[in-house]
């Protein structure tokens, strides 16, 4: 088994499923348009919650929101290409990708591949609209480039979570099971106030939250004020560390059934 | 031989019952995920009521008023499902074999929403009183608060059978969930109206009839007896079911003549 056969593997699921992904807008839409939506309805509707006595972030609500989203956005990429992998396996194609793969982790690559380039697109079109709906960047270009980074690897985080998930239940009647641990370990963190404006049981449940400190770094980056950001980094790589292993068992346990 | 019409709709109403009532996998998600909801904005955001004009102390009072309407949502998934289900299996075409009237079928299909409404509203409350909101209108103001309710999930479950029967698609039905998720987010949802900052914001939720829809159940939890927000939630809730009647009225004749 060469290096070649492992690229052409990964390259060859990439491909496709960021062609469905493309040209299928019943997955593009909900991926784009939640995000754009979510950025909409909480920057937008809820932008006089920075009215609130002591919410102090300078750069603004929206920007305030935009790491959220970009947050969410990462997340859900992942937990979409676990849809994806969930509908190929109960189609039967995922199983000829068994057939087919000399080096099976090239499959679970591919379609990790896929969750970043399918976060890079909404990203991209989540930035352009936020900047010219006037978002506030005080943050450099390295502290971007360390949000994005983060981003990254919450999606990566996402994406395994949801391929072992996909993987034991090779069905779509198991996206519920990729779906709602995520939102609610998201939702569950200060989302709409900072973490010390949260009270009672929620702020309990934050505090412990690996979504807190992604969000307080990603915060921290937009503002130039970077925090906990060896925290944030170092347990979005522990859950990928975490997840990774997820999700082979995930793939033994498909490779069992097939 | 002629049925009466009120046996006619008893029929098809007790198959719709019993199908809705068998599935825990309606009733359950359109009861947790709005509590789930709940409970998460109620936390999240309890320092928005020190914001000057927002109109309670209490929250969760405020945020109450949302889960009734994403139950509502929830009905536009669980009549279109059905509706489409029975498309999909051919069972629309064996019925219209029989001297079945399209009226008849349409109030009875609707009948498994609105006992879902029924059961929903009930759990809403009962959820809501065990955190402590407050019911400013009193015991006649929820009786009232549960009729608005169930008028809205009848117009919104009509809604699900009009795209079950334009489409003929249990996916498509699926689908509709996020546009109708997007009118409930654009709305006066998390904020009122005046104290919405954003200006555009701020006219989509004012042209948004989501926001009326909200705002008449809110104002028996927070005001008491607003005649102005009770008329609009009213008036709207009543206008959404008589349009989306009279769309899935025709898009049966329709469908019917198709097959």
């Amino acid at each position: 088994m060469s290096r070649a056969s492992f690229r052409s593997v990964t390259g060859a699921i990439w491909w496709r499923t960021i062609h469905n992904f493309l040209f299928n807008p019943a997955l593009l839409v909900p991926s784009v348009v939640f995000p754009l939506f979510f950025f909409a309805a909480f920057a937008g509707g809820l932008s006089s919650v920075s009215k609130v006595p002591n919410f102090d972030f300078p750069t603004g609500y929206t920007a305030f929101q935009f790491v959220f989203v970009i947050l969410q956005s990462a997340a859900f990429g992942g937990v979409f290409t676990g849809f994806s992998i969930a509908r190929d396996f109960e189609s039967g194609f995922g199983q000829r990708w068994l057939l087919s793969a000399p080096k099976r982790g090239a499959i679970v690559v591919g379609y990790m591949c896929a969750a970043l380039t399918r976060a890079a697109i909404t990203w991209t079109l989540l930035t352009a609209i936020a900047l010219i709906a006037g978002l506030k960047i005080d943050g450099s270009g390295v502290d971007l480039f360390g949000l994005y980074a983060l981003g990254l690897i919450v999606n990566m985080a996402a994406s395994l979570w949801a391929t072992g998930v996909a993987l034991r239940i090779r069905s779509i009647q198991g996206g519920p099971a990729m779906q709602i641990p995520v939102f609610l370990v998201l939702f569950l963190a200060p989302v709409y106030v900072p973490l010390n404006l949260l009270e009672g049981w929620i702020h309990s449940v934050a505090k412990l939250n690996p979504a807190t400190a992604f969000l307080e770094a990603g915060r921290g980056f937009i503002s130039g004020d970077p925090t906990s950001v060896l925290l944030a980094f170092g347990l979005a790589i522990a859950l990928v560390a975490l997840f990774s292993l997820w999700a082979r068992g995930g793939l033994r346990s498909a490779e069992s059934a097939s | 031989m002629n049925v009466p019409v009120a046996t006619q709709i008893s029929q098809v109403a007790r198959r719709s019952a019993l199908r809705t009532l068998r599935q825990p996998a309606q009733i359950i998600p359109s009861l947790v995920f709005p509590l789930m909801l709940l409970a998460i904005n109620a936390s999240g955001l309890q320092r928005v009521t020190q914001l000057p004009g927002f109109p309670t102390k209490s929250f969760v009072t405020f945020a109450l008023a949302i889960p009734f309407l994403q139950g509502a949502l929830f009905g536009v998934i669980n009549a279109g499902t059905d509706m489409a289900r029975d498309i999909e299996t051919g069972f629309l075409n064996r019925l219209a074999l029989t001297p079945l009237r399209g009226s008849a079928l349409l109030v009875g299909l609707l009948t498994g929403s609105l006992i879902l409404g029924l059961v929903q509203a009930v759990a809403f409350l009962i959820v809501g009183a065990a955190v402590g909101a407050h019911f400013a209108a009193g015991v006649p103001g929820l009786l009232v608060l549960i009729s608005l309710s169930m008028l809205i999930t009848l117009g919104f479950g009509a809604l699900g059978l009009v795209v079950a029967l334009r489409t003929g698609s249990g996916e498509a039905v699926q689908g509709m969930f996020p546009v109708f998720f997007v009118f409930l987010f654009l709305s006066s949802m998390s904020l009122p109206r005046n104290l919405i900052q954003t200006d555009w914001f701020r006219t989509v939720a004012t042209y948004n009839p989501v926001s009326y829809l909200i705002e008449g159940i809110r104002s028996l939890l927070v005001t008491g007896w607003d005649g102005e927000a009770l008329a609009l939630g009213f008036g709207i809730a009543a206008a959404i079911a008589v349009i989306a009647l009279t769309l899935a009225s025709v898009s049966l004749k329709t469908r019917l003549v198709r097959t």
